[in-house]
């Protein structure tokens, strides 16, 4: 999906908040979350796609306004919810208040029938589909073109794992991508890499 | 908007929310209390920046675990003990050198190799550095205090699928003959996330 969490490229934010030996956690709750959704992922209650599509799903208001772990939260308590460990008025009920959770998942999807093998040093390009579930194409790279400089070992394919599809394993191919491609005169020079799934590239000829 | 006032007023405070979750795992027999402390120990013991800091001093001192390293990370640093959760099933080290520079982000989460190089600190996962580092590398890399070379070529690594990366910061001259203890001493989390070098390299 096209949402709010794909953030890469996007302008009008201000400097990067950085401080030398920056902190991971600032509350004691945050190390709580942390390790409860660890503990739902150990005891399979959900995979890390599943996860991750959940705080994509957040209302997008909620999304930008939420701490980094606040929507670790609000993906935990989604899942519990849809997958009928719990349920949001039993949440609100403990939390006496109103409890937020993401919006509801669209489709997912399988492998693209034809998709290819690639080497290093074949010039590809990024699909243009668009896909309403979960998906780990960062929006910057659709329809742009780059070079294959490595391929990883194989991965459960994100837009049917994020889903309870089952898919075939693939593997993403390390792409090298030109800044000044991917935004045409308004990027520094640089070049940016990004692992994409074999389903969403095709060859260039 | 009403609608969001409305679910700004009545909104539980999130130490309320963590608390509600986590009861109801009590009360489901999940345990998650002793869960809490085992993690706690993981993140303040076991997955620290040192951990990255000895695979590259291990790297820079001898030159055949380096080769490995590059080849396949996620082998190389077994060799010194350390592991990475099932799904992250590849790493790949990043080498800087004198006229290349890398620095990792992931534009959509928090992805890292964080049994490695530690937890992300909390700027690596706020919207600003996700937004521009991939777009204006350069620019943001002096804004943190990293004016890197007009000729130095920048590669900026997306963390999109479950390979993670690390920088392997250039060594420093003068450092012959110390101890990979005292090399692994001058190598810093934020080194190998890729916003910082060590001075004069």
């Amino acid at each position: 999906m096209d949402g709010i969490h794909d953030m890469g490229g996007r302008q009008g934010f201000g400097r990067v908040r950085y401080a030398l030996k920056a902190q991971t956690f600032h509350e004691p709750w945050e190390k709580r979350i942390n390790a409860l959704y660890s503990l739902a992922v150990k005891a399979g209650i959900f995979n890390m796609d599943e996860y991750r599509h959940a705080i994509e799903r957040m209302e997008p208001r909620h999304y930008l306004s939420a701490s980094y772990y606040e929507r670790s939260l609000t993906s935990l308590a989604t899942l519990c919810v849809e997958k009928g460990i719990l349920t949001q008025e039993e949440l609100e009920r403990r939390a006496q208040g109103q409890f937020p959770l993401s919006m509801p998942s669209a489709p997912g999807r399988v492998n693209v029938p034809t998709r290819q093998t690639f080497k290093p040093g074949d010039k590809v390009r990024v699909r243009t589909d668009h896909v309403p579930g979960h998906v780990r194409m960062p929006g910057y790279i659709r329809g742009k073109a780059g070079v294959v400089v490595s391929e990883s070992p194989k991965y459960p394919f994100p837009d049917a794992h994020a889903h309870g599809i089952h898919a075939e394993d693939e593997p993403t191919y390390d792409v090298r991508f030109n800044a000044g491609e991917l935004w045409p005169n308004d990027a520094d020079p640089a070049h940016v890499h990004v692992g994409v799934f074999q389903s969403y590239l095709e060859r260039v000829s | 908007m009403p609608d969001n006032i409305h679910f700004r007023l009545n909104t539980a405070s999130v130490e309320a929310r963590v608390d509600a979750i986590q009861a109801a795992f009590e009360e489901r027999g999940m345990k998650p209390a002793e869960f809490i402390d085992e993690f706690r120990e993981l993140a303040e013991e076991k997955w620290l920046p040192e951990n990255g800091a000895r695979v590259c001093a291990r790297a820079w001192t001898d030159p055949a675990f380096k080769a490995r390293l590059l080849a396949n990370g996620r082998d190389a640093v077994a060799e010194l003990g350390l592991t990475m959760p099932a799904h992250h099933r590849h790493l790949v080290v990043l080498e800087n050198s004198a006229n290349l520079h890398n620095v990792i982000v992931c534009t959509l989460c928090s992805c890292t190799a964080f049994s490695i190089i530690g937890l992300p600190p909390d700027w690596y996962k706020d919207l600003e550095y996700r937004a521009r580092v991939v777009r204006q590398s350069r620019t943001v890399l002096k804004e943190m205090g990293l004016e890197l070379p007009a000729l130095t070529e920048i590669r900026v690594w997306d963390t999109t699928a479950d390979t993670r990366y690390m920088v392997l910061p250039m060594r420093p001259s003068g450092t012959e003959g110390w101890s990979e203890e005292k090399l692994a001493g001058l190598i810093t989390k934020d080194m190998m996330i890729g916003v910082a070098r060590i001075a004069g390299t």
